[in-house]
């Protein structure tokens, strides 16, 4: 049994099929890339996984179970975390405390225990305390610790979010475009991280990424989508030869075409 | 400027960030608890006011502050929580030490039923619909006449503990000192909450409903939370708003106050509980400050000058000046201004950046 099935889902807004009855499946423990040209539907695919779209058709699965009948904010609860291409954190809040905002799901005291600060609620602090720190020793995130994001450059930012995914403690983490906009360097720190991820966390990776160098060298399998539609499913290697894909990206020489000198 | 040199988890956890920290608000609170000893009658009732519209504020705070909704309809839940408190005691009996809490109770249930069906409302509808409901809860008063007096309004009794008078007038040091007790009791609350994972999923609903919803925060019923802790709070100070006040009629709580209760969050600063303590003291001492220069010009000129509506005109003017020079509020100029000091001579001008947190609309969906 996969991970993560997605069977025959459709979408649309309106008249545009968003996209068009994809299938796919993630294995627990790989990392399985989304590629395509823009306005392909990967986002959106992500956003379908995440429970803020509803799929006129077909069915998604986490560990077997359907989660189409789950709100929005149960989907971290079953071990589902994300990040967003255009960064979601919360601006007015240190890194710590978008942070330990990740710990939501553990949370176990309620509104009573904590207005009074009880001792199980301090223990239970102690704990999340903790588990953040592992992610801020992982990220290298320790001289940003108390700084508040409005503050933060944009490469720390996307690092934060991802940190912010992983204090969830997922099983399956959906990373979106997780190195749009970052530098050589910092692309490769991404490359690493996705890699420790997978090995030393042993959780499972769904990411879109634009970067083909980084889909290549980190990603077990990779789906290429455009127009709402799957191209091809294989490894880096074999999807970036499929004649389909190439089409996408490339275009293919019209037959009739004449070069007028 | 100071650095804390952590060793233990704790060190984030903790009430007060280190040692000198406490020892100032420490301080602070034995000032509190000393000063009416050596004030006059009316300074100690001045005071008093004061910590009853920071309490009020503090309620306010924690919706729009920390959860980021929008509310004009606040008034409406000081009456809900004055009206509450008195006519437990005056119907039902019941002695001041459990109509005080009920009345807070009360009022944030009142909070919930209406955090319920608003809770897809962003920014400026919510104002409307909470406006709406301070309009409404302003004629309920007077159509309940049986009930609340209509608009002859009810008296507040004198508060009686275990046999021991507190009363505005009689004994204004101890009913000062009870004020202070619940102040303080509001303060810790507020504090526990914020650095506690209902604080923080307040915050993450504020800066972004989007992503709350991807860590797991269930948005509607925090908001319904957040609504109802500010509406509770706002109640315990109508209730003792009604006994500071001790006659109170629907007039007593119209639309201006709720308007007056957001000028003094965001004239205090949003999303701290000194903003709400600055802003109270601005509001509650404004009156006396603007009779004050009233008479002294009387005074010089000799001529008696009244000119109605002064109070909300001068209100109105400061709020503009706020929002346009200090939009952080009299405690975002107070971290300014310490931070200039602490950093000497190393400021730079865009340290602080605007904050944006206020009526903020939601990008997907």
């Amino acid at each position: 049994m996969s991970l993560l099935e997605v069977e025959n889902v459709t979408l649309k807004f309106g008249g545009v099929t968003a996209v068009n009855n994809v299938s796919f499946s993630v294995e627990e423990g790989e990392v399985f890339a989304l590629v395509g040209p823009n306005g392909a539907g990967k986002s959106t695919l992500f956003n379908l996984v995440s429970r803020f779209y509803d799929p006129v058709a077909g069915d998604i699965r986490f560990a077997g179970e359907s989660i189409l009948k789950k709100a929005p904010h149960e989907i971290a609860r079953l071990g589902i975390a994300r990040t967003f291409q255009n960064i979601e954190l919360f601006e007015q809040a240190t890194v710590l405390q978008n942070l330990l905002v990740g710990r939501h799901r553990h949370r176990r005291g309620n509104m009573f225990s904590e207005t009074l600060f009880t001792p199980f609620v301090r223990r239970e602090e102690r704990r999340h305390r903790e588990a953040v720190e592992k992610v801020i020793d992982f990220l290298d995130l320790q001289p940003y610790r108390e700084k508040y994001i409005a503050g933060l450059p944009y490469g720390v930012r996307k690092v934060v979010e991802m940190g912010r995914a992983l204090a969830i403690e997922p099983r399956l983490l959906l990373l979106d475009e997780p190195a749009s906009g970052l530098s050589v360097e910092e692309t490769q720190d991404v490359a690493f991280w996705v890699e420790d991820i997978k090995t030393q966390m042993g959780v499972t990776v769904l990411m879109v990424e634009h970067d083909m160098h980084l889909v290549a060298s980190v990603s077990d399998r990779v789906m290429a989508l455009a127009d709402g539609k799957t191209l091809a499913i294989g490894t880096a290697q074999e999807v970036q030869n499929h004649p389909k894909v190439i089409e996408a990206y490339i275009g293919v020489a019209d037959e009739n075409e004449r070069v007028v000198a | 400027m100071r650095t804390v040199f952590k060793t233990t988890y704790d060190a984030d956890i903790n009430l007060f960030r280190h040692g000198a920290q406490a020892f100032w608000y420490l301080s602070l609170l034995a000032l509190m608890i000393v000063l009416p000893f050596f004030l006059s009658d009316f300074a100690i009732g001045e005071m008093t006011n004061v910590l009853i519209w920071a309490i009020a504020g503090m309620g306010l705070m924690i919706l729009v502050g920390q959860t980021g909704q929008a509310s004009l309809g606040h008034a409406a839940f000081l009456a809900i929580g004055c009206y509450a408190n008195v006519l437990l005691q005056e119907r039902l009996g019941l002695p001041f030490i459990l109509s005080l809490p009920l009345a807070g109770i009360i009022a944030g249930l009142s909070g919930v039923a209406l955090a319920i069906p608003t809770s897809k409302l962003h920014g400026i509808y919510l104002a409307i619909a909470t406006l709406a409901v301070s309009i409404l809860v302003d004629d309920l008063i007077v159509i309940a006449e049986p009930l609340t007096g209509g608009i002859n309004g009810l008296l507040a009794p004198t508060i009686d503990i275990f046999g021991i008078q507190f009363d505005r007038y009689g004994t204004p040091v101890r009913f000062y000192g009870l004020i202070l007790f619940v102040t303080v009791l509001v303060v810790l609350a507020y504090r526990n909450i914020q650095r506690s994972p209902l604080g923080r999923s307040f915050a993450a609903v504020r800066d972004s409903e989007i992503s709350a919803q991807a860590m797991g925060v269930n948005v509607a019923r925090t908001k319904a939370v957040a609504f109802g802790i500010s509406t509770a709070i706002t109640g315990l100070a109508g209730a003792l708003m009604g006994h500071f006040a001790g006659i109170f009629n629907n007039e007593t709580f119209t639309i201006i106050i709720s308007i007056q209760m957001l000028l003094m969050i965001v004239i205090g600063g949003l999303g701290s509980i000194h903003g709400a303590f600055f802003g109270a003291v601005v509001i509650a001492l404004l009156p006396q400050a603007i009779a004050r220069v009233r008479d002294g010009i009387g005074a010089l000129t000799g001529t008696s000058i009244a000119i109605p509506g002064m109070e909300s005109a001068v209100f109105g003017a400061i709020l503009i000046l706020f929002i346009l020079f200090e939009p952080m509020g009299i405690y975002g100029r107070w971290l300014k201004i310490r931070t200039y000091f602490e950093l000497f001579p190393f400021y730079r001008r865009d340290m602080f950046r605007r904050q944006r947190s206020y009526l903020k609309t939601e990008r997907m969906r």
